[in-house]
């Protein structure tokens, strides 16, 4: 990974991969998802993350960026509360998806689950079969029809592009599949429960440069039904699949725009250094 | 284990200790000692145990003070003589078991080999199992019924008792099943009238319709009781024959056939032959009732109670420990008092079996099953129903005995499970008792059943605690029978350890019981290696579903 930071692209070679998105995404018009105000999040004492303002907006893909450790998966796990898993973790500010506040009274933290799915760094299919593993969140909303249940999984598979490779083994164990085959069955099964936001983290850091290619496509095609957060330390891939781009800092959000502001005239030093390797 | 050493300076000593080789051969001498003392350990026990189903033949000795002995020979060793001078040859003698206990009195014999005059193996001499006294060595020298003479002669009397026998062994199982049967279903329902009529009594109803219903029935069951009585005595009286048998010393003696269990020429008999009894005995062994207080016989009933209390203490176990282990490892707050009850429950394990047997007796029978008498079974106190030892009692003394190790097992099977299993669960929205539902719990079986093959292996090995909680040394029926509600988990059971101990040391003829402590002792081994087979496969299978090549 610190390879990759030091030999990150110039600013020309990231606006030329943009080259492939419209310039004028329609993020700029796009209604805000997830809006962060004056947010800040505890480790028991140890605070992890600063007054972080920022919006998401929806049906855009937006990517964090930050040296290891600066907070990135900690925000991102905020977004759909898998923090609570933690003890003694607390937080401070507002969090608010489609205006409802994430952390309010009444949220119920197993819906908020499921309308903000996650893609883990290290995929973690369930030693189940592909079949039963795409199907689960169904299965845990009470669906039992086997058509539905068969064509849900036929199109979430389509849509994380692995239907042509395993459509003849959908009763093979998961964990028979080869990693960046895992990794997207992991997000075929985030998406077969049709959440609103996708959030990944760190999806391709243990695949190959093929299989990230791949993952990067379906990232670009997906943008098109869902909102997307990812985490990355490649900045290539930042720049390829993101319309907006959030630069972290010790838990703090130094720099947030839209990606190729980002990547060709940062407004903070501390952004341009990082991005151009001059960083650390 | 390593084939090239490299030749060692004295400079080098260091440096073989940091190579590791000693230590090698440290770990290897430590497999090798265990596997040693196991092999050792199964050899006394086959070589033992296995040769007791093969015919033996039958040697006939005759002594230089006019005596005759017939039997196979059980033992030879030297004559201890601490008064001999160096160079004496050492002598020898024999131990043979010359049965026929009712004639002579004693089982075995023991023979100074200088007293034998001559060896011989008569060809035509007879070895009798029977239902009472042990074993007969020697020949029939008549065969009577009603009074006349069937047969006379040594060989004319062996060909009429080879027509015979057979009939008479099927005459033999038509009255047990006749009396275990029918006579015990008649048993059976007598019994629960008398409870009936026990408790209209204590109820202070003494006449009128309940109890004259009750009054019908019993008569009805009376007359039906006498029928078969007298069917009983039908059956029996169908075979009167009466060997008259001889023995080797010239002794005479009268066996009713009826009492004749197996009958061979052993010294006549092939290999083929021996091989074809020897299956049999060990059939025999397997699927028979007991008899002569256990040194004969078969251990079916004892076969029977281990498996069904390893069973039922398995279902009780498995649920307890289980549960245990999730609450520990998933939902108590982590902290010293979890950390005590873990190290608690670990050393549970190192607590004296009889202990558990002491709490079993006080806590299940005196005040569980006390209670419940009190409660349901009032009628028949003060003969108590729960309140005495039973299959049940131990059943549930020995899950308490293994549920450490369960727990342990399973608490270690939820450790290994990788945080991102269940992060992925939840993040799909399922709750975490349905994460621990579909994700956790089938993920950590093969964790369980190896918890529940160690607790399986130990409760069939525990003998102490089940002899104050339900073991007997016979028990008239088994706790699973043809009569509602089939299940009878208030019996006392049979079991085969405890057996182990009835034969080898309560027995009244502890010389003849020996050899049945080695044949129920390799049951027992063979029986905890079958259930632990079992789950060895359930385990395998489940693995290789959750793990299935992978990356
Ligand atoms: N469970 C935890 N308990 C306490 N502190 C934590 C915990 N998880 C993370 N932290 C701390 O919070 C800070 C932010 O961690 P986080 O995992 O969000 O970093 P990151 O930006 O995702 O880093 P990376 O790029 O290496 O994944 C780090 O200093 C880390 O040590
Ligand atoms: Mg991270």
């Amino acid at each position: 990974m610190d390879a990759q930071i030091m030999t990150a692209p110039t600013p020309a070679l990231a606006i030329e991969t943009r080259v492939s998105a419209p310039a004028d995404a329609p993020a700029s018009g796009a209604p805000a998802l997830i809006e962060l105000k004056r947010f800040n999040f505890w480790y028991g004492e140890k605070q992890a993350l600063f007054d972080i303002d920022l919006t998401v907006k929806e049906r855009s893909v937006t990517a964090f960026i930050g040296p290891s450790g600066c907070g990135k998966s900690t925000l991102l796990r905020c977004l759909n509360r898998m923090n609570d898993l933690i003890d003694g973790v607390r937080v401070e500010g507002s969090l608010r998806v489609n205006g409802e506040d994430l952390y309010g009274p009444d949220i119920d933290v197993v819906d908020v689950r499921k309308r903000l799915g996650m893609v883990f760094q290290k995929s973690n299919p369930f030693p189940k079969s592909i079949f039963e593993n795409v199907v689960y969140g169904l299965r845990i909303q009470g669906e039992r029809n086997r058509t539905r249940l068969r064509d849900a999984c036929e199109v979430a598979l389509k849509g994380a592009a692995l239907w042509d490779e395993v459509k003849d083994r959908l009763d093979d164990s998961a964990l028979s599949l080869s990693g960046g085959q895992m990794q997207r069955l992991c997000i075929a099964r985030a998406l077969a429960v049709e959440p609103e936001v996708v959030l990944m983290d760190e999806p391709c850091s243990a695949l190959d440069p093929i299989a990230t290619a791949k993952i990067e496509e379906l990232i670009f095609s997906l943008k098109d039904r869902f909102t997307i957060v990812i985490v990355t330390h490649n900045m290539q891939q930042a720049a390829r699949v993101s319309e907006e781009t959030g630069f972290f800092m010790l838990g703090k959000l130094v720099e947030f725009d839209k990606t190729d502001v980002i990547f060709t005239r940062p407004k903070q030093k501390m952004t341009e250094d990082y991005i151009t390797g001059r960083f650390g | 284990m390593s084939s090239a050493t490299p030749p060692l300076a004295s400079a080098r000593k260091a440096g073989l200790f940091r190579s590791g080789e000693p230590f090698i051969w440290i770990t290897g001498s430590g497999l090798a000692a265990a596997v040693l003392m196991v092999a050792g350990l199964l050899w006394l026990i086959l070589a033992n145990g296995l040769g007791f189903f093969w015919p033996a033949e039958v040697s006939q000795y005759a002594l230089s003070d006019g005596r005759t002995v017939a039997g196979p020979l059980a033992a030879r060793e030297r004559v201890p003589d601490p008064g001999a001078t160096a160079g004496t040859p050492p002598r020898w003698r024999i131990k043979v078991k010359q049965g026929n206990r009712d004639v002579t009195g004693e089982d075995f014999v023991w023979i100074d080999e200088s007293a034998i005059r001559s060896t011989t193996k008569p060809a035509d001499v007879i070895a009798f199992e029977r239902r009472e006294w042990g074993a007969f060595y020697g020949w029939v020298k008549e065969v009577r019924d009603g009074g006349n003479v069937v047969a006379s002669g040594r060989d004319a009397s062996w060909k009429a008792l080879g027509a015979l026998l057979p009939k008479a062994l099927d005459v033999y199982e038509e009255a047990l099943t006749l009396e275990k049967d029918r006579i015990g279903a008649v048993n059976f329902e007598k019994d629960k009238l008398r409870l009936a009529r026990k408790k209209l009594e204590r109820k202070g109803v003494s006449s009128g319709p309940d109890v004259e219903a009750l009054a019908a029935k019993e008569s009805k069951l009376q007359a039906e009781y006498d029928r078969l009585l007298t069917e009983l005595q039908a059956v029996r009286s169908r075979v009167t024959a009466v060997l008259v048998l001889e023995t080797a010393g010239g002794q005479e003696k009268e066996l009713p056939l009826v009492q004749v269990v197996r009958a061979d020429r052993p010294n006549e008999m092939g290999w083929f032959t021996k091989a074809g009894r020897y299956a049999a005995n060990v059939w025999a062994f397997v699927s028979e009732d007991p008899r002569e207080s256990n040194t004969e016989g078969g251990v079916f009933p004892a076969i029977f109670g281990t498996v069904l209390m390893v069973l039922i203490m398995s279902i009780v176990v498995t649920p307890l420990g289980v549960l245990t282990a999730f609450y520990l490892r998933e939902y108590a707050k982590q902290g010293p008092v979890v950390s005590a009850v873990r190290i608690a429950v670990n050393n549970l394990a190192g607590v004296p079996s009889i202990v558990y047997g002491v709490f079993g007796l006080g806590f299940f029978i005196y005040f569980l099953g006390g209670s419940i008498d009190r409660l349901f079974f009032s009628e028949a106190l003060p003969t108590p129903t729960w309140g005495t030892g039973g299959i049940l009692w131990a059943s549930l003394t020995l899950s308490l005995l293994t549920v450490p190790v369960v727990i342990v097992s399973a608490e270690e099977g939820l450790a290994a499970i990788p945080r991102g299993m269940r992060e992925a669960s939840l993040a799909l929205g399922a709750t975490k008792f349905e994460t621990m539902w579909r994700v956790v719990l089938p993920a950590v079986m093969p964790s369980i059943l190896t918890g529940l093959i160690l607790a399986m292996a130990r409760a069939a090995g525990e003998v102490a605690p089940l002899m104050i909680t339900g073991v007997v040394k016979l028990a008239p029926a088994l706790p699973i029978d043809g009569f509602a509600p089939f299940m009878h988990l208030d019996r006392k059971f049979m079991h085969l350890g405890f057996h182990i101990y009835d034969v080898g040391f309560q027995s009244p003829n502890v010389d003849a019981a020996r050899p049945m402590v080695f044949t129920t002792t390799i049951l027992l081994i063979v029986l905890v290696v079958a259930l632990n087979l079992t789950a060895i496969v359930i385990r395998g299978r489940l693995r290789k579903k959750l793990r299935s090549s992978g990356i």
